[in-house]
């Protein structure tokens, strides 16, 4: 599962683009988020399994079945999914089964991704005018 | 970059976002309170902002514009609610169409506190939202109009799934 509601969330992203880490926390970032969120969705077949996996109770195999595709192929695209956050997955016996995250969740986070986005930006500009002003005098 | 840390939560419905300066607690707070310094940096460099009335003291109300690159105009409203110079802020967002006049919508706020270490200013600013909805007009707030479109496709692919 997806530890969502635990601050910054150590999915992938922290592995990923661990040579941000600033202070020893790690810092996701979310202009990369949000190209995972549109990439994700901008393929049919990934959309068709958002819509097959809500109700959670098909694996990845099921899964590629459906589709004129591979396990492989599939597992890539659950991948995709999963890394933005659109499904999470987890095990029944050998079977890795895939649920699609909730609509209000994913705009609940492209939210605060969003605000994310505004405040680094704010925050830059905060340290440019002390930068301007220091230079000034 | 100046950015230390962000902590997103989105059951909490709260946006953390901490920063450290080059710069003393007080120098930090007069970009909070001098609205000519505050303009210059609150809004983004395609949406510059007026503050028409900011006052740091409890009670007082801060209205603000922005202006986009046709010449629209968004109208914010602020109602300061807490004031402890220079180490904390406490701001309410009353929501406003966009004539300025109050509108509906959960009012949302955003805490600030500046701290101050060997010649260093740490100021964190915490977003809080009264309900989803409200958090969810950031998005419709924000000026990337991809985004929004593509937000607005997420909810009728995932409509089953809707809670």
């Amino acid at each position: 599962m997806v530890a969502i509601g635990q601050g910054i969330r150590t999915v992938p992203f922290v592995l990923t683009y661990n040579q941000m880490v600033v202070d020893k926390k790690p810092i996701r970032d979310e202009e990369k988020a949000t190209d995972l969120l549109f990439r994700a969705l901008a393929d049919p077949i990934r959309r068709d399994i958002l819509r097959r996996a809500h109700e959670g109770q098909l694996s990845v195999s099921a899964l590629a079945r459906e589709h004129p595709i591979s396990v492989t192929a599939m597992q890539k695209h659950v991948a995709v999914l999963e890394r933005a956050e659109l499904v999470s997955k987890h095990r029944v016996g050998r079977e890795s089964i895939v649920q699609t995250q909730t609509g209000a969740l994913v705009r609940a986070r492209a939210a605060l991704d969003r605000l994310e986005a505004d405040w680094r930006d704010r925050i830059e500009r905060m340290e440019q005018i002390l930068e301007t002003d220091k230079g000034a005098t | 970059m100046p950015v230390t840390d962000v902590d997103k939560n989105p059951d909490a419905l709260t946006m953390t976002i901490t920063a450290e300066f080059e710069a003393d607690a007080d120098r930090l707070w007069q970009l909070w309170a001098d609205p000519r310094q505050l303009e210059r940096w609150w809004g983004p460099p395609t949406h510059p902002s007026t503050f028409v009335e900011h006052e740091l003291t409890p009670g007082a109300r801060t209205t603000y514009f922005m202006t986009g690159p046709d010449g629209e105009k968004h109208h914010g409203q602020w109602r300061i609610e807490e004031v402890d110079p220079p180490h904390r802020l406490h701001i309410a967002d009353d929501e406003v169409d966009d004539e300025g006049k109050p509108a509906d919508g959960g009012p949302t706020g955003m805490t600030v506190t500046i701290a101050e270490a060997e010649g260093k200013a740490t100021m964190s600013v915490q977003t809080h939202f009264a309900d989803r909805e409200s958090m969810e007009q950031t998005i419709e707030m924000g000026f990337e109009q991809g985004m929004i479109e593509t937000l607005d496709k997420i909810d009728p692919l995932l409509g089953a799934a809707r809670a």
